[in-house]
C-alpha cells in the first residue's frame, strides 16, 4: 500500500543571512544553513506520526516541504503518493495544516475563517456552515462563532486552527507542535481531539518536543536532530533502545572530560560521557554507582553540586543519542 | 456531539477537482468582504489627502484669485489619478507586507488548492476594484467642491474606464512588487523616498505639456507611473487641456503592468515559498 508520506534524501539548505556591508573581492559566499541533511522517513496511512526533535532540528522545515510551503533543496517528498514539488496543487487537495503560531485572518470573524477557507477548497457553503458548525460546536468555541479573532485566548485560536485544518476533510493532517504555549488543561483537551482523528482513521503528522506528548499519542516516533532522522520506532521500541538502565548526572564545579575514564570502570557503569561540567553515566544499577561516582569526582578534585537520576525512557534515549535535552 | 465534523475519510474521499476559476472567484469574495468591513478608513486613507487638495487647489486659490477657475479642468484628472493609483498600490502593499513579515496571516490562502502565482494575481485584481473605488467616489466629491468644471466631460466613458482599469492595474502590480519587496521597517521609508515624490512629479496637479516651461523636469517625470494615468484621464476627461496622446498613455500603461506584474508575481513567489 502506499505510504501518507515518503521522503527520500530530503535536503534543505536555506540562503545564508546577508550579511550588512560588502562581501570583500574573492572572498567565498557565506554558506548557507543546511536544516535537512538527508531525510528519509515514510510514514503509513491512518498512522499517528510524531517527529521530536530540540528546536532547529528540522522538523518544522520537513513540516514546511511536505505542506508545499518551503521548496526542498534536493531529495524526494510524497504526500499520499503525490510529489510534493511537482504537483503541489495536488497536495494541498489532500493535506491540513495547523501551525506552530496560530495565523487566522484577522480581517474576518471566527465563523467567516472557517467558511472562507471551506471555500478556497471548492465546498459548497451549505455544507461548509454544517461542518464549520460542528468543528465549532466539538472544539468548544461555538460561542465565538461571530467573535472578531482578537477575542480568542491562545487556546481558543489554536483550536480555530484545528477546525480550520479539518473543515475540507483533508486526508493527512500536520500540526508544527500544536500544544506550545497552552496550559496543561487545554493540552490535555487536545489530545483528547487528536486521539479522536486518530481513530476515525486520518493520518496525522505532529511535531513536538515534548517528550511525554509523542509518548502517549503516537504509533511511532522519529527522533530528529540537526535534520537527520536518528531513531524511529514505536515508542515502546525506543524505550526498549534507551541505554542500559538508569541515567545518573552529575553536576561539578568544573570540567567533566578527565573523570570519564575511571567513571566508566566503576562497577555497574556502562558508559560515561561529559557534557562541560555534567557528568552523564548509564548503568543498569540504577543509583547504586552514586557512591562510587563521588568517590571519582572528589578523587578528581571535583565537587559534585549536585546529581540527577532518570529512569529509562524517551528523554534518556534522546539524550545518549543528541547529547542534549529536549526541553 | 456529533462526530460527522470529524468523520474518518473515507477511500474516495477528494472529492471533484475544484477549478483555479472557482477557487479565484472564493479569493475574490474574501477581499471584497474585507474591504467593505473596511471601506470607511480605506477611504480617509486613500482620498483624504487629493480632497484636501482639491479643496485648496480647486476651491479656495481660485476663490482668492490666485488661480483662474480653467485650473480646475487640469487638476481634476489629476486628483483622480492619485485617489485611483494610491488606493491600488496601499490596497496590495500594505496587507502584503504585514502578511509577509509577521502575522503570515496570508497562510490560509496560499494553502488553497491553486497555484501560488494565481493568489497573487488576485491580489492585483482585488486592488484594481479598490482603485476603481476610490476614483468612483472621489470625482463626485471633487467635482462637488470646484463647481463647474471648464471642458469636463463624460461623453468619452469608455476611454475613462480604460485609463483607470489600466492605471489601477499598473499601481495595483507595483504594489504586488513593494509588497514583497519591502519589510515592515521600511514602510514609511517607501512612502516618503517613492510614493511623496511619485504623487508630486505625477502631472497631477498640472499637466505635463506645461512643462515645456521647465525641459529637464519635463523629460525627467517621464520615469514616473503616475503620468501616464495622470495625463490619460486629462484626454478622457478634460480633452481640452493639453494632454499625451492616449495611444501612448495606453502602451505605457500595458508596459508597466506586465513590468510590475511580472516581477511581482516573480518576488511573491520567493516569499510565499520558502
Amino acid at each position: 500500500m502506499e505510504a501518507a508520506i515518503e521522503t527520500v534524501g530530503l535536503r534543505k539548505v536555506y540562503p545564508a543571512p546577508k550579511m550588512p556591508g560588502r562581501r570583500p573581492r574573492g572572498a567565498p559566499a557565506p554558506a548557507g544553513v543546511q536544516a535537512l541533511n538527508g531525510l528519509d522517513l515514510r510514514v503509513e496511512r491512518g498512522e499517528f506520526f510524531g517527529m521530536l526533535g530540540p528546536n532547529g532540528a528540522g522538523k518544522t522545515t520537513t513540516i514546511g516541504i511536505l505542506t508545499t510551503r518551503v521548496r526542498a533543496t534536493s531529495g524526494e517528498a510524497r504526500v499520499d503518493g503525490v510529489e510534493v514539488s511537482a504537483q503541489p496543487v495536488e497536495v494541498r487537495r489532500r493535506i491540513g495544516v495547523v501551525p506552530q503560531q496560530p495565523n487566522p485572518d484577522r480581517a474576518l470573524n471566527v465563523r467567516e475563517n472557517l467558511l472562507f477557507h471551506a471555500s478556497y477548497f471548492g465546498i459548497a457553503r451549505p455544507v461548509a456552515t454544517t461542518r464549520a458548525d460542528e468543528l465549532m460546536e466539538r472544539l468548544g468555541f461555538a460561542d465565538k462563532a461571530e467573535a472578531k479573532i482578537d477575542a480568542l485566548s491562545g487556546g481558543q485560536q489554536q483550536r480555530l486552527m484545528i477546525a480550520r485544518a479539518l473543515i475540507h476533510e483533508p486526508r493527512v493532517v500536520f500540526l508544527d507542535e500544536p500544544t506550545v504555549g497552552l496550559d496543561p488543561a487545554a493540552r490535555l483537551g487536545l489530545w483528547g481531539i487528536l486521539r479522536e482523528l486518530h481513530a476515525q482513521g486520518r493520518t496525522i503528522v505532529m511535531t513536538t518536543h515534548y517528550m511525554e506528548e509523542a509518548d502517549q499519542l503516537c504509533d511511532r516516533i522519529a527522533i530528529i536532530d540537526q535534520g537527520a532522522l536518528l531513531a524511529l520506532d514505536t515508542p515502546a521500541g525506543l524505550r526498549a533502545q534507551a541505554p542500559g538502565g538508569t541515567l545518573v548526572e552529575l553536576a561539578l564545579d568544573g570540567d567533566a572530560e578527565p573523570l570519564v575514564a575511571a567513571a566508566t570502570a566503576v562497577a555497574g557503569v556502562e558508559r560515561a560521557e561529559a557534557r562541560g561540567t555534567l557528568l552523564r553515566v548509564f548503568g543498569p544499577r540504577g543509583g547504586e554507582s552514586i557512591p562510587a561516582l563521588i568517590a571519582v569526582a572528589e578523587g578528581a578534585g571535583r565537587a559534585v553540586k549536585d546529581i540527577q537520576l532518570a529512569r529509562p525512557s524517551l528523554e534518556t534515549l534522546f539524550i545518549s543519542l543528541t547529547g542534549r535535552k529536549l526541553e | 456531539m456529533s462526530t460527522a465534523a470529524l468523520a474518518a475519510p473515507a477511500a474516495d474521499d477528494l472529492g471533484p477537482r475544484v477549478s483555479a476559476a472557482r477557487v479565484f472567484g472564493a479569493l475574490l469574495r474574501r477581499d471584497v468582504r474585507v474591504a467593505r468591513k473596511e471601506l470607511p478608513a480605506f477611504l480617509v486613507r486613500t482620498t483624504l489627502q487629493p480632497i484636501m487638495f482639491t479643496i485648496v487647489f480647486g476651491y479656495l486659490l481660485p476663490k482668492m484669485g490666485f488661480l483662474s477657475r480653467a485650473y480646475t479642468a487640469a487638476l481634476l484628472p489629476g486628483v483622480l489619478a492619485v485617489s485611483l493609483a494610491m488606493a491600488a498600490v496601499q490596497a496590495v502593499a500594505l496587507p502584503m507586507v504585514v502578511d509577509f513579515a509577521a502575522t503570515k496571516e496570508i497562510e490560509d490562502r496560499l494553502l488553497a488548492p491553486v497555484s501560488t502565482r494565481l493568489v497573487a494575481v488576485e491580489k492585483i485584481v482585488s486592488g484594481i476594484l479598490q482603485g476603481l473605488v476610490s476614483a468612483l467616489f472621489v470625482l463626485p466629491v471633487a467635482r462637488l467642491i470646484m463647481g463647474p468644471i471648464p471642458g469636463l466631460t463624460l461623453s468619452h466613458f469608455g476611454e475613462v474606464f480604460a485609463v483607470a482599469m489600466l492605471g489601477a492595474a499598473a499601481f495595483s502590480a507595483m504594489g504586488l512588487l513593494l509588497g514583497t519587496a519591502v519589510g515592515p521597517q521600511h514602510i514609511g521609508l517607501m512612502f516618503s523616498m517613492i510614493v511623496a515624490p511619485m504623487i508630486f512629479f505625477g502631472c497631477t496637479y498640472y499637466p505635463w505639456r506645461g512643462l515645456d516651461a521647465v525641459p529637464v523636469v519635463k523629460y525627467l517625470v517621464l520615469i514616473n507611473p503616475l503620468v501616464y494615468v495622470s495625463e490619460g484621464m486629462r484626454a478622457s476627461l478634460t480633452p481640452g487641456v493639453p494632454h499625451m496622446p492616449l495611444y501612448v498613455v495606453v502602451a505605457m500603461l500595458l508596459m508597466l503592468t506586465a513590468v510590475f506584474g511580472g516581477l511581482g508575481l516573480r518576488a511573491f513567489d520567493r516569499r510565499a515559498i520558502g
